[in-house]
């Protein structure tokens, strides 16, 4: 694993988009910090960017990788190793070569800004851990679509739909739901229905950090007043853990059974 | 060497292999043929543990290969298309691939075979197709493995590199290799091939020497004596369905 890890995050580290994300990152986190003057402002601004881009670059790129390099990973079937080594190789190569293009883009600038001295530290670190996270999940996600789908428009379009029912759709019928039934108690059910989706289990782990309680919204104070800061950050980071762990586990099983 | 028993593999509702058994013992050029969508590749595929079977065993040395991979050790693959890490140069491409199987490979003289000295280090997704293949062969036989498999090698050749990819074979086979080729150029398989290994319906329809061949047909030339077998074929079937029918 470690062989292909490496190749393909040389190969990944080269290529012009991983430039691009970086720049990305760097051009719009230095903006805002200069023009909201606040850490903390310009921290939750910052988080609605992650929320919305890390899976979306994620999700594009996992199936964009997985395609482009479909023929080499025959090649590299044919040779000397596990099936496990070379598909953990490729994501991992992509989750760590695209998590440092975010880390620098976003870190830098806040390094400049003075971050590190700042009491906003680790509002910071939460936005980081949180963006590296997404961008892992949904990677895994994206390459089990791909090896689910030798055709690649379709693989395309449900990774797009992918997104955006996790970034879009899920919160709409969430809340019109809370609607639906608003003489019922709906506290388990936004519990239960924040831990399925890993944008909003991110957006609450940096609320609660941060300490927003105007921002956390309805599900958000439901989860901090049910399980309290400390333990609800534990609970909303172990879930996320979880999330990362479920699809690079059923990625490796999905391409043992699979033929090329 | 290669022993497959009963091999069957549909891939959905399409039955491509239905009961094949084969058997590639000894050194010589092993030349794997039939019409399109015979299932060529998926025989390969399936010795290479790309392709996993439905069922039937296929056995490498006396070894059943199902969940194993290190005997793939001796094994040297050419795939059908030529396509690497963009960003990678040809240069860092061949030490990947030594990297990885960690074996020793003797790259130099290939490199001077197929004149790729001034690619070496262009990063590959600005070669041509015919270079890249070029780059393919090389990373197929540096290595010095017993079995050598290779599908469609002569894609996008030109005549010199092709001409030295025969002699290539050729050397190899005097070295006392296993080759196992897929093509569609008939005249690779005329100046090269040993056994025929003809696939018709998801079946071995004959294996033997191209004179066996050319003696059953009644031809003279591998393409006609194809055809006629086609031929028969189709009316065989059009005889059976009509009596199915009547």
């Amino acid at each position: 694993m470690g062989k292909i890890f490496k190749f393909s995050f040389f190969d990944l580290i080269r290529s012009r988009w991983s430039y691009i994300y970086f720049i990305f990152f760097a051009v719009s986190t230095t903006s805002l910090l200069y023009l909201s003057s606040d850490l903390s402002r310009a921290i939750v601004s910052l988080m609605n960017i992650v929320l919305l881009l890390c899976p979306l670059i994620g999700t594009m790129f996992g199936v964009m990788y997985y395609y482009n390099s479909r023929e080499f990973t025959e090649l590299l079937l044919a040779q000397p190793i596990k099936r496990t080594s070379i598909f953990l190789g490729q994501y991992l190569g992509l989750a760590v070569s695209l998590s440092i293009s975010f880390v620098l883009g976003i870190g830098i600038p806040f390094l400049f800004y003075g971050a590190i001295a700042s009491s906003e530290l680790m509002g910071f670190l939460t936005l980081i851990f949180v963006g590296v996270i997404l961008t892992f999940i949904f990677i895994g996600l994206a390459f089990i679509i791909a090896l689910k789908n030798e055709n690649r428009i379709k693989g395309f379009g449900l990774a797009i739909v992918l997104w955006l029912f996790m970034a879009v759709i899920y919160d709409g019928l969430f809340l019109l739901s809370l609607f639906a039934f608003e003489d019922y108690p709906m506290d388990k059910f936004s519990l239960v229905m924040i831990l399925f989706n890993p944008i909003d289990l991110c957006r609450i782990l940096v609320m609660l950090k941060l300490d927003i309680s105007a921002l956390l919204g309805y599900t958000g104070a439901v989860f901090n007043k049910f399980f309290g800061t400390s333990l609800g950050m534990a609970i909303a980071m172990s879930c996320a853990m979880v999330w990362v762990a479920v699809p690079a586990f059923s990625l490796v099983q999905i391409s043992k059974k699979k033929d090329f | 060497m290669i022993k497959v028993n009963q091999l069957k593999k549909s891939f959905g509702k399409n039955e491509v292999l239905k009961g094949v058994d084969l058997e590639i013992d000894g050194s010589g050029v092993f030349a794997v043929l039939g019409p399109n969508g015979s299932g060529k590749t998926t025989i390969i595929k399936s010795i290479l543990g790309m392709v996993l079977p439905d069922s039937g065993q296929i056995l490498i040395d006396n070894k059943p290969i199902d969940k194993q991979w290190a005997y793939r050790k001796h094994i040297d693959y050419l795939p059908q298309i030529a396509r690497f890490p963009e960003n990678l140069t040809v240069n860092e491409l061949i030490k990947m691939v030594k990297d990885i199987r960690g074996q020793q490979g003797n790259e130099s003289r290939l490199i001077e075979l197929f004149e790729l000295e001034p690619y070496l280090n262009s990063r590959l997704r600005n070669l041509s197709g015919g270079t890249r293949q070029k780059v393919n062969l090389v990373l197929c036989f540096m290595f010095d493995n017993r079995l050598i498999v290779l599908d469609e090698p002569t894609v996008g050749l030109d005549p010199v590199a092709m001409i030295r990819l025969k002699q290539l074979i050729k050397d190899e086979r005097s070295n006392g290799k296993t080759i196992m080729i897929t093509t569609h150029i008939m005249d690779v398989v005329e100046e090269l091939a040993d056994t025929i290994i003809f696939l018709l319906e998801g079946k071995i329809y004959f294996k033997g020497s191209l004179q066996d061949m050319y003696a059953i047909t009644n031809e003279v030339k591998l393409e006609r004596s194809i055809a006629s077998i086609l031929e028969k074929y189709t009316e065989t079937q059009k005889i059976k369905t009509q009596q199915a029918d009547g």
